[in-house]
């Protein structure tokens, strides 16, 4: 391995991987490691988030978990706009848990639901702001002369006679002054980082499989657990017999958990060898009627209940029209297939817990560690390594609390890791949906009334989060919201409790429901012999942030020119996490009669933009992950048993099947919204509405290539 | 023990002989920069060099690989200059950046048999690598860059 050098500083702080020879690695991410070496009292430390250090050192720390959507360069870029620091030599550092570092939109630490730059935009901009003000004011003293008369400019202060001092001469004095509450910040017009296409900071150790991901980390003396979990949902365990499994050379213990039995060993093939050889009873009787086809016929009948939660009603929504449409929609559960398995390392004391995990939920997860252990949350710790890949899964513990209990249960560091059938097997799925969707149409084409009926399980009462019992807005989300012109509108849900386990995925609600919304308007746009843009043009009059999107998507595709023979084009918009996306496809079919995207041109809303190329990237990232879930995705239950186990049964897309994604960003100042999820939600009604118009046929269920 | 030849230097192993090589390279060797996505040669992310060849380590017994060159991520470019490594930097490709281990050794594999491969080249030659973070456009486009960064490497 060659020496640190300028460019490896992201090495260091992200696990001493270099300095080990990549033979050992030491695993750090906590601060007191990085401040080692300085002394703690003069260093500037104005808040919980920059750190200067008086040999000029600039530590930006980085609250939220980063797994692709490139908050270790968007964040760290917001400080260092207000600070003025010299983006070429800041050391970016993710938090410890603290509720310094809480999630301004949850309260809590935690990442999800596209919040990182529209929570952390201003805090991070005021904290940034504050630190240099203080620089100001320590400059200013030691020069004496007036504030007003100084300036920085990429880490220094410059005097009015042009005198430079650095931040890292002034810390010391710097960290002497108060903070100051409401510091002045900069006018947009002065960014010079914000708005511009900075590189990634993890960029360099990802070419050279150097980035610590939770599967990577190294303890001494940690072992390697896999878990035998119970085959059907709802199975239980009779009994076990560890003989076979302790025979495995390289096993070490066989012990219950709750999530089922841990084979802990030298390393994960001797886990997962001393697994295959465990011998265990189930008790499979509770699931085994449950199939996809029993829990569409129990969704089914929950279309007509009388039970359901109203989410939104407005005027008279059985008002008559000059025609009654309706038509009923289905979407499948989906495994989020994260590239990297779950899974996560703990080692256990009678008086502490420390936890290596890609989490995107560290606040959460040390109070559940601690709750578990009967230790006090000060006795834990989470280190947020990097996450492969995220989608809403890692904001759950369950692979947390497996490692903690493994690690209990032995004695010994031990980190769990699911196999890939372990890990889409786990249940913690996108909601398999049906909806019901209908609407009178007036003489002139448009709606008078729109009505629909979601049935899902809830997300709330899976995850613990939010509340129970009551109606589950992700559940109607993309819905409730229904953003065309219509006066009479009656949106309610009915809830769906059995069948798989149900978790965040992303866009949540949206991922389902605008496929149904935006399936449904195409629906009533050809029924009335109308252009299904210039239908949804008309109905978002009073809708600018989406009129701007579908006009500028459309626009860029050429809407309505010619194409080749064979070729279509469909359209969707949506609203999704305050920000809008529209999206117009190319289609054609492959000689199979499935669907070929050819191109994806999408408009993009999401208010200021802080990198325009992380911008673009998570459009894109987003629409190839709901193209997955449009053509392929869905998982499926026989004999109360999940049929899929991995790619081959799960299939995603590949470099083949990508179209050219084109992605177009609306200028903006209003406050940044959500990047991660908002292309996903549009894709797949894009598609249907594209096949549509190829052949005529209404593909009212996902995915698409089910009903060719 | 079993000799392995990885990153140019010899190495005796105490690993069992039926132990997939992608294991003996993470959980021995500790070189964790090849990664496990599926177990079943079906994601591409442990994709290593066996003699110059882009080969899963996950289904690779190691009682197959004694004596064979084998490259991983780690051993690709003693500085991470590979053009490939440069390219893919270049376009800041990697979001999650799980996959791009597997991503980069595909692609300089393909690159090493095939200097100036094509849309339809590059599509045959990295089926086998998923990306779930959705990568593929910007990967296509640094493998376009790397060919052309070497073809003038090798008229210069
Ligand atoms: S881990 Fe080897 S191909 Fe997926
Ligand atoms: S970069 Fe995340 S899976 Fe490829």
């Amino acid at each position: 391995m060659s020496p640190t050098n300028a460019m490896d500083r992201r090495t260091f702080l992200q696990g001493s991987v270099a300095a080990a020879g990549g033979l050992v690695v030491a695993f750090s991410l906590t601060p007191t490691a990085m401040a080692a070496s300085t002394d703690s009292d003069h260093v500037f430390a104005p808040n919980a988030f920059i750190r200067i250090s008086p040999n000029g050192a600039v530590t930006l720390m980085v609250s939220m978990a980063e797994m692709g959507q490139g908050v270790r360069t968007a964040l760290p870029m917001i400080l260092a706009e207000e600070l003025d620091a010299d983006w070429s030599r800041i050391t970016v550092e993710q938090a410890p848990v603290d509720e310094k570092y809480n999630n301004p939109l949850f309260h809590m630490q935690g990442t999800g639901g596209s919040s990182s730059v529209r929570a952390f935009y201003t805090p991070l901009r005021t904290a940034g702001a504050a630190a240099r003000s203080m620089l100001l004011d320590a400059a200013a003293e030691r020069l004496g002369v007036a504030v007003a008369d100084c300036g920085t400019a990429t880490g220094y202060v410059i005097g009015p006679q042009g005198q430079r001092l650095s931040y890292g001469d002034l810390a010391t004095a710097a960290a002497k002054r108060a903070v100051p509450e409401h510091p002045t910040l900069k006018n947009p017009r002065e960014f010079r980082l914000i708005g511009h296409e900075i590189g990634r900071t993890d960029t360099a150790d990802k070419v050279r499989g150097r980035a610590t991901f939770g599967i990577d980390v190294e303890l001494p003396g940690l072992l390697t657990a896999v878990i035998a979990r119970p085959p059907a949902l709802g199975a239980t365990l009779k009994s076990f017999d560890a003989t076979k499994a302790l025979a495995v050379k390289g096993v070490r213990y066989v012990t219950p958990i709750s999530a089922g039995i841990a084979v802990v060993a030298d390393g994960f093939y001797a886990a997962r060898k001393g697994r295959d050889a465990l011998e265990v009873d189930w008790d499979e009787t509770a699931s085994s009627s449950l199939s996809s086809a029993s829990i569409r016929a129990t969704m089914t009948e929950l279309l007509d209940s009388n039970t359901a939660m109203v989410a939104k009603t407005q005027g008279d929504p059985d008002v008559s029209g000059n025609r009654r449409i309706e038509a009923t929609y289905a979407a499948p559960y989906l495994a989020h297939a994260c590239m990297e398995p779950m899974n996560a390392t703990a080692h256990v004391t009678a008086s502490s817990c420390e936890v290596y995990a890609p989490t995107q939920a560290p606040g959460p997860n040390r109070a559940m560690v601690a709750a578990l252990l009967g230790l006090k949350p000060e006795q834990v710790t989470i280190s947020q390594t990097y996450l492969g890949g995220g989608f809403g899964r890692r904001f759950c513990p369950d692979f947390i609390t497996a490692a903690v209990e493994a690690s209990k249960a032995t004695g010994v560091p031990v980190k769990v890791v699911y196999t890939r059938e372990d890990d889409m097997r786990a249940q913690y799925y996108r909601p398999g949906a049906v909806a019901r969707l209908s609407a009178t149409v007036e003489d002139s084409g448009l709606p008078a009334s729109f009505k629909a009926r979601a049935v899902a399980a809830s997300i709330n009462r899976a995850s613990g989060f939010g509340k129970q019992n009551e109606l589950d807005g992700q559940a109607v989300e993309g819905l409730a919201s229904w953003p065309y012109k219509t006066a009479n509108i009656h949106v309610d849900w009915a809830e769906y409790k059995a069948g798989p386990g149900v978790w965040f995925w992303r866009s949540v609600g949206c991922s389902q429901n605008i496929f149904f919304a935006e399936s449904f308007i195409d629906e009533l746009a050809h029924l009335s012999g109308r252009d299904p843009y210039e239908y949804r043009r008309e109905l978002l009059k009073d809708e600018p942030r989406l009129l701007g999107v579908l006009d500028l998507a459309a626009s860029k595709a050429g809407w309505g020119t010619p194409l080749p023979t064979g070729h279509a084009r469909g359209i969707a918009v949506a609203e999704s996490f305050s920000s809008y996306v529209a999206e117009v496809v190319e289609v054609s079919l492959n000689p199979d009669g499935t669907p070929k995207v050819h191109r994806v041109v999408a408009a993009v809303d999401c208010g200021t933009v802080v990198n325009p190329a992380i911008v673009r990237r998570q459009t894109q990232s987003a629409i190839v992950y709901g193209l997955s879930a449009a053509l392929w995705g869905e998982i499926t239950v026989a004999a109360g048993r999940i049929e899929q186990g991995n790619f081959d049964t799960y299939p995603v897309a590949r470099m083949p099947h990508v179209p050219q994604i084109d992605v177009h960003v609306i200028e903006s100042t209003a406050a940044p919204t959500g990047i991660g999820e908002p292309g996903t939600p549009p894709i797949a009604p894009a598609i249907a509405n594209a096949l549509y118009v190829l052949n005529g046929r209404r593909l009212r269920e996902l995915p698409l290539t089910k009903s060719v | 023990m079993i000799a392995l030849n990885i990153n140019g230097h010899t190495q005796q192993l105490d690993v069992e002989p039926d132990t997939p090589l992608l294991w003996a390279l993470r959980d021995t060797l500790k070189l964790t920069g090849t990664k496990f996505g599926c177990g079943q040669a079906l994601c591409g992310a442990c994709t290593v060099h066996l003699d110059g060849q882009a080969t899963r380590s996950c289904v690779l017994p190691v009682s197959a690989v004694a004596g064979r060159k084998i490259t991983t991520i780690e051993g690709l470019h003693p500085d991470a200059e590979h053009p490939v490594q440069q390219a893919w930097r270049a376009h800041d490709v990697p979001q999650c950046g799980y996959c791009q281990s597997g991503q980069i050794m595909s692609a300089a594999a393909l690159l090493a048999h095939n200097p100036k491969p094509s849309d339809a080249d590059i599509d045959t030659a990295m089926a086998g690598n998923i990306c779930r973070c959705g990568t593929y456009n910007d990967i296509r486009a640094a493998i376009h860059t790397a060919a052309r960064k070497m073809q003038k490497g090798h008229s210069a």
